[in-house]
């Protein structure tokens, strides 16, 4: 893997070095773009932690609207550094998984029952926070209270580099966490909980524990992204934060991506968010719509002939060439662990 | 409060029970015999809802040829949804149908934008309306009503008189025996992906009575929809029936105690608990 290793040094530092590139008028427009790529890829990556194991949330929107809402708020309302405000907005999004999760586990709630029940979990959040109009406005949405000039204590800056790298680092925070969670042995026993969950349990895996601790790191990741794309944008609304419409889009960048490879959720973001652009810039307001089209066209072609997403199947092709078939060893060697 | 607001209130959810269960219909008949999601099966009813909107106010044709043009186009969408996303992937992970339709649903609202915009458009009706005590009585509402139970009666019997009807709900208790018995499951899932998708253009008749066609339509009802499959118990006609009508009131009397969302809420927290409590549907023991 030493040439992985190389492009990924090599696309890192083109990531760090980006923003000093020189472009003119376009600066600002490149930061902002990349900028919602990495907090979406890193939404996106915190959903895969538990889509990868067949536990299909559709409504990560809950934990992303706790996030971005709790920390607005207490910010708006009370004053609360976001620092503070980011840490209830997790605890919060903590909160909720564990009040669903340990029901769901328990009663073994899978498969699309899982995901209909969390469906369910996101639309309550969203029609909550619209309810809540004297604090929230409602559907109108809240604009973040400005704190007059760079604060690092409300964490608001006119400068879009500054989100660029804390967004840059965010994002990379949560690869490690895939990553780590992939090289361990818990990943192996949740892979076996996701393919049958009473043949694991049999073998000794806590079956209940493993998928809520999972399931609560996804959350905490998501409220901590929902957080940071607040601050970002500095304008909350019940739509575009909670509620099915963002829950599916955050599931359906991963599954176009690939969600069981680390980049996958980065490349399907990187992706879908080129299109819209793409097709934005170059058919303006007339095509309303189109980019939608062509990407749920894309999704629906996806799943059904490349289930492990464009980054995964690249990669597996790519490992099929590297390594030429060797001749069947006659007796199994060392399997990977 | 005046309890008449209440009583209206009741009689309000009763007839939004009569649309939900038309709705929750077809897809509960796919969901149970197929074991599949449809997540974009609301929208399919939203395309059927424009075709009655252009055959009838574009074009000008009664009302009846809108109707026939509705039941057809669903149920070639049904059979085309089944041919072109669901049996590819028939045989993989249940949660690869959900996400494949979960994309169709983009599509088609997508492209219903891109095609008609997002302009409200609705086939203008004038139909009489009753005052009983108080309380309006809409024909455009107590019609699709009375469709509503006459097309639960209509597929019941076909469920349990006609030949296909009974392999249907055998498919939909064993899968495997009964491709033992001889008969071709492919078949089955065919016939009833058809009739799914003609209750999806009757629901689309019926719904453009009383609500405007627009591109976003199946956010409105669909996850509802599920829910009241899911609580009625998967393939259980009777059951789906029952929870449409607990989901309406909860929703109208609710809304109308508290505030509109408080009543959706309070209605999908209902479908959480149950899920815990009665997975197997409202009408069940648990085991």
């Amino acid at each position: 893997m030493t040439v992985g290793r190389a492009l990924g040094a090599g696309l890192l530092a083109a990531l760090v070095l980006q923003p000093l590139i020189p472009l003119g008028g376009y600066r600002q427009y490149v930061l902002h773009v990349t900028i919602q790529v990495f907090i979406w890829s890193f939404i996106g990556s915190a959903w895969s932690l538990m889509g990868r194991f067949g536990l299909v949330s559709l409504g990560h929107g809950a934990f992303l609207g706790m996030g971005a809402y709790t920390s607005v708020l207490l910010w708006n309302f009370f004053g609360v550094s976001p620092w503070l405000g980011t840490l209830a907005g997790v605890a919060a999004a903590v909160g909720i998984a564990v009040v669903i999760g340990i029901p769901c586990f328990r009663y073994q709630v899978i498969g699309h029952y899982f995901g209909l029940v969390t469906l369910a979990v996101g639309e309550v959040i969203r029609l909550l926070i619209i309810a809540e109009r004297d604090w929230t406005a409602g559907s109108l949405g809240l604009t973040l209270k400005a704190a007059g000039g760079d604060s690092l204590w409300a964490l608001q800056y006119a400068n879009k580099q500054v989100f660029y790298y804390a967004s840059l680092a965010v994002l990379l925070a949560g690869l490690w966490v895939w990553h780590r969670l992939d090289r361990s042995m818990l990943r192996s026993a949740l892979e076996a909980i996701g393919e049958d969950e009473t043949a694991a349990a049999s073998v000794g895996i806590r079956v209940t524990r493993l998928k809520l601790g999972v399931t609560v790191l996804s959350a905490a990741l998501t409220a901590l992204g929902g957080s940071l794309y607040a601050q970002y944008i500095t304008y909350v609304n019940p739509d575009t934060l909670s509620g099915i419409g963002v829950s599916l889009k955050i599931v359906f960048a991963v599954v176009l991506g690939g969600m069981y490879s680390l980049l996958g959720p980065l490349v399907g973001t990187a992706l879908t968010t080129a299109l819209a652009e793409g097709l934005r810039i170059a058919f303006g307001l007339k095509f309303l719509g189109m980019a939608d089209t062509i990407y749920g066209f894309l999704l629906v072609v996806f799943i059904i002939f490349l289930p492990s997403g464009i980054y995964g199947s690249l990669r597996e092709a790519f490992r099929r060439r590297a390594s030429p078939p060797a001749p069947a060893p006659a007796v199994p060697a060392k399997t990977t662990a | 409060m005046d309890p008449i607001f209440l009583v209206e209130a009741a009689i309000n959810g009763i007839l939004l029970g009569g649309v939900l269960a038309l709705l929750a219909l077809g897809l509960n008949l796919i969901f149970g015999v197929l074991d599949v999601v449809w997540i974009a099966y609301v929208d399919l009813v939203m395309l059927c809802m424009y075709a009655v909107y252009f055959v009838v106010t574009v074009w000008g044709w009664p009302f009846w040829v809108g109707a026939v043009a509705a039941l057809a186009l669903g149920a070639l969408l049904g059979v085309s949804v089944h041919v072109l996303i669901i049996s590819p992937i028939l045989t993989s992970a249940p949660i690869n149908q959900l996400l494949a339709t979960g994309g169709l649903l983009f599509f088609l609202q997508s492209f219903a934008t891109f095609l008609w915009t997002t302009d409200h458009r609705s086939v203008r009706l004038t139909l009489p309306s009753w005052e009983v005590a108080g309380i309006f009585l809409p024909a455009t509402r107590l019609i699709p009503f009375g469709i509503s139970i006459l097309a639960v009666i209509g597929l019941y019997l076909f469920l349990t008189r006609t030949y296909i009807g009974t392999a249907i709900r055998a498919v939909s208790q064993d899968r495997e025996a009964m491709a033992l018995m001889g008969a071709d499951p492919r078949r089955v899932y065919l016939v009833t992906s058809a009739v799914g998708g003609l209750m999806a253009g009757l629901a689309g008749t019926l719904l453009i009575f009383q609500y405007a066609v627009h591109p976003f339509f199946g956010g409105q009802f669909g996850p509802l929809t599920f829910m009241i499959c899911v609580l009625g118990g998967l393939g259980n006609m009777v059951g789906a029936f029952v929870a449409s009508f607990i989901m309406s009131e909860v929703i109208a009397v609710g809304g109308v105690v508290f505030s509109t969302e408080m009543g959706y809420v309070i209605a999908f927290v209902i479908f959480i608990v149950m899920m815990f409590v009665r997975p197997g549907g409202i009408l069940t023991k648990r085991s």
